[in-house]
């Protein structure tokens, strides 16, 4: 701590200091009237205004992606405004749009335990082409029930989820390789898996050591419509798998986990998994591991997993369950995984753009260990091993260390790479992001952080040519930064400028739940292929009506069907009679607009669900079943025109076995009136 | 007539086909809300625009004002003009062929009244659709006509109007300038040798 005092002292100036000092003098001169202003951003540069500063009417230089964590979301900040463009819900219902509450995407959140609404997002990954981050999708997991999610860049809609058999808590993943062959995901928890039955078996917890496993699976894609599948999964040993990174160049057929709990407690895991003066990190050659699998070498088990899928013709998701899955085990595939001893309980895995380097953040240790991949593959070619675990080589720790980091800070979780041949560290316990070289091995700068900082981000900067212009660092703790806003407050992220030599502070953000990982991608490789509307003569939706002369409402037993459209400013049916207490009402409302940013609501007074909000040129289904007799009103949401407010409607609900016919409409023709007042000019 | 005539007539001819690669007019909007302008484009056969939505949206708005909609099969011309065009093409080679310089001038005179024809046509449509407004529209403006302008730019409500010939109309006019030119040229050389 001292000496992080003194450096912190060395890169304010002067005047700066005073002027800490005076602010000091002021804020306890203001305590009575409530500020809590902080007085240390007083270090941030007289141009960083300018420099994030996006004129109206302007677009941000690049896309970030944030992940929500325990909103189960996306969110979508322009860099370097720090602007919020878009929330992408993928785990979460959000009533917002309808999502998970409509009828066409309520089996995007089933699983194998059922309708799961909400999920704790973690690490947003972009696709890949040949090392770099293509802008076509986004990989995301769900860590409590384990699930990978496909996130559509043209739509920004989530558009797939898997469901991962044999795995407790997803947080090691999303990772795709450099041309997406795979997305791998690790599991956190290991548990008794059942290789008779299928999935997680029964075992006692004192049987841990025994009985409980981990699994990798490998998500096969490919590269035009980016569809999953679970190709085969690697049982390993019963550790807890925290992260993951590719390698790339040399390394490209690599992928490096870090683990931890390699003591195998079960209980009070702070204490019991932090008695190893070293964890691993775990190699697997994925092409090995892919080749084993084709050759055969995989056994199957009964499984029982979902994996959901929108069509974005119909406009509607539908499930399909798995029951099997292929299983390598380590110990039979030879030359597909190794361990590398790491400082205890390592957090992050970060491979550098080289691919030579894999730095492991132990946020426990008092300096950052830096692998190097040659040696590794030397130490392979001479077998230096220092025994094994279930049958998996362990490496020496000195044959496979490039360098240690000395002092980097405390806490170290996450690195990223600017490609000029520094990294950035983030020092959770120290509050401070730490720039180091990969040449000596030696910190070259320090800045503070506001507070706690877990995953930064640089864009590109997990890839072979990061864009070294920016960094976003996500921090866990915010206290003071914004206005008080109660004791529950918005995370905070901070933007600093790395083109020089020192990093430069230039903004803080606001930043919805709380965000893990986070992708930035220069904006110009998604906004040009950004979908405008859809296109009403391709929606196959099996209730979309494309032409107000074809609406209709049928009765079946007691589920009565609303085909109706929307369009500036009436719904088409709008008078709607002939619905009992206690019908399923199906409202398929198709919205028949062609225009850019005119989306149509529609919500129904007592709905148990949500509204529904329907882009131009698609379907959507409302669910609603009347409780009790009346005339119900429904109307848009969303004001699409100066007649909004008359884009309503009504539902008349007799009571049970009234026998009130069916009957709709939408305007009656009217005599002309004679001529009245008018808007006036 | 000389050979490099008879081609220029042929060029005449054939440049009448622009009208149907391009269209004949377009209609610019623009408004606050529509940054990215909305464009009608009318064609010798067809209306379009600058995405395929358009159409609909030019009705959508133009319903609060209470103007019928534009449907290109509410327009008989969409069906009758290409047959004219055609017309115009065939028997302006066969002109080129037979070299007469009369045939020249007259073909050259039935297009320009061809031409205006269309022109007096097109302004009694703007006219009747800006006009002709449906007295229940929600949107009544005492003494507010919306008639596009023909030929130039108008302010409609919050709309701003601009109107200009397309590709398509060059071609008329490439047509009306050769077959003058050959008509022209191809006197000359009796001039010589009287």
């Amino acid at each position: 701590m001292e000496m992080r005092t003194i450096n912190f002292k060395s890169f304010i100036p002067k005047v700066g200091l005073l002027a800490v000092l005076a602010t000091g003098v002021l804020l306890q001169g203001c305590n009575g009237s409530g500020s809590t202003e902080n007085g240390k951003d007083i270090a941030v540069d007289a141009d960083a205004a300018k420099a994030v500063y996006v004129a109206p009417g302007k677009h941000d230089e690049l896309y970030s992606f944030l992940s929500g964590g325990f909103n189960g979301q996306v969110s979508v900040y322009g860099i370097p405004s720090g602007r919020l463009l878009k929330v992408i819900p993928v785990f979460s219902q959000f009533a917002e749009n309808g999502y998970g509450y409509n009828e066409e995407t309520k089996p995007m959140l089933m699983t194998s335990h059922g309708f799961v609404p909400w999920d704790d997002l973690h690490h947003p990954k972009l696709s890949r082409s040949e090392g770099m981050a293509d802008g076509k999708f986004l990989y995301v997991n769900g860590n409590n029930t384990p699930r990978v999610a496909k996130i559509d860049l043209t739509t920004f809609e989530t558009v797939e989820i898997m469901e991962i058999p044999n795995s407790a808590g997803n947080h090691c993943s999303p990772y795709p390789t450099n041309n997406n062959e795979y997305i791998l995901a690790g599991t956190r928890f290991s548990v008794p898996l059942d290789l008779e039955k299928g999935g997680v078996g029964d075992a006692g917890l004192d049987e841990y050591k025994e009985k409980f496993r981990g699994s990798i699976s490998f998500i096969k894609t490919n590269e035009d419509d980016g569809h999953m599948e679970l190709d085969f999964q690697i049982l390993v040993p019963g550790f807890d798998y925290d992260l993951a990174n590719g390698g790339k160049g040399p390394s490209n057929d690599w992928v490096f986990f870090t683990t931890y709990n390699t003591e195998r407690a079960n209980t009070l895991k702070e204490l019991n998994a932090s008695q190893n003066d070293r964890d691993y990190l775990a190699a697997i050659n994925w092409k090995v591991a892919a080749k084993y699998a084709a050759e055969g070498k995989t056994h199957e088990m009964p499984a029982n997993y979902y994996h959901n899928t929108l069509d974005h013709g119909t406009h509607q998701a539908s499930s399909k369950v798995i029951k099997k899955v292929r299983y390598l085990l380590p110990e039979e595939c030879p030359g597909m995984m190794y361990l590398i001893p790491a400082p205890k309980s390592p957090h992050g895995i970060d491979v550098d753009p080289t691919g030579e380097y894999m730095v492991v953040n132990g946020k426990l240790a008092a300096s950052l260990p830096v692998f190097s991949f040659s040696k590794m593959m030397k130490a392979i070619k001479n077998k230096e091993f220092d025994g094994e675990v279930n049958g998996i080589p362990v490496f020496k720790y000195e044959s496979i260390l490039q360098a240690e980091v000395k002092e980097p800070g405390l806490g170290p979780l996450h690195t990223e790479f600017d490609g000029k041949g520094n990294a950035y560290s983030t020092m959770f316990v120290s509050s401070e992001v730490v720039k180091w070289s990969l040449k000596d091995f030696k910190v070259k700068d320090r800045l503070p952080v506001y507070y706690s900082p877990g995953h930064l981000m640089i864009p590109g900067g997990d890839t072979k040519d990061p864009y070294g212009k920016y960094m976003v660092v996500m921090n866990k703790i915010t206290k003071d930064r914004y206005l008080p806003t109660g004791p529950e407050l918005m995370h905070s992220a901070q933007l600093i400028d790395i083109s020089g030599e020192k990093m430069k502070l230039l903004l803080d953000f606001p930043t919805l739940a709380e965000p893990h990982y986070a992708q930035g991608i220069p904006a110009n490789k998604i906004a040009p292929n950004s979908v405008k509307f859809y296109k009403l003569a391709d929606n196959k939706h099996p209730d979309a009506v494309k032409n107000e002369k074809d609406v209709s409402v049928t009765r079946k037993g007691k589920t009565v069907k609303v085909r109706m459209t929307s369009i500036r400013s009436h719904f088409t049916p709008d008078n709607i009679e002939g619905i009992e207490v206690g019908d399923t009402v199906l409202f398929h409302v198709t919205n028949l607009e062609q225009d850019w940013d005119v989306p149509h609501g529609f919500a129904i007074m007592g709905a148990n669900n949500a509204e529904a909000l329907v882009m131009p040129g698609a379907t959507q289904t409302l669910r609603w079943i009347p409780k009790q007799v009346g005339i119900f009103p429904f109307y848009c949401t969303d004001f699409c025109s100066a007649l909004h407010q008359e884009m309503q409607g009504y539902v008349r609900v007799s009571k049970r076995g009234s026998n009130v016919p069916i009957k709709f409409s939408t305007g009656v023709k009217k005599p002309v009136p004679p001529a009245t007042a008018s808007v006036s000019k | 007539m000389a050979a490099y005539l008879k081609i220029l007539m042929v060029l005449a001819a054939l440049s009448l086909g622009l009208l149907f690669l391009f269209p004949m007019w377009k209609i610019y909007l623009e408004a606050p809300q529509y940054p990215e302008g909305l464009e009608l484009h009318i064609w010798v056969n067809k209306l379009s625009g600058s995405n395929e939505g358009v159409l609909q949206n030019f009705n959508i708005l133009n319903h609060y004002i209470g103007m019928a909609p534009i449907y290109a099969d509410s327009f008989a011309e969409l069906k009758i003009m290409p047959y004219v065009v055609v017309f115009f093409m065939i028997t302006g080679v066969i002109v080129a062929f037979v070299g007469k310089r009369k045939l020249v001038l007259g073909w050259v005179v039935l297009l320009m009244v061809g031409g205006v024809v269309g022109l007096v046509d097109f302004y009694l449509w703007l006219h009747k659709f800006g006009t002709n407004l449906d007295p229940q529209a929600p949107i009544k403006v005492p003494g507010m006509t919306y008639v596009p302008p023909m030929l130039g730019s108008k302010q409609l409500l919050n709309f701003h109007a601009l109107s200009l010939p397309g590709w398509g109309s060059l071609g008329i006019l490439l047509a009306v300038v050769l077959a003058l030119l050959v008509f022209y040229l191809s006197s000359k050389p009796k001039v010589a040798i009287s």
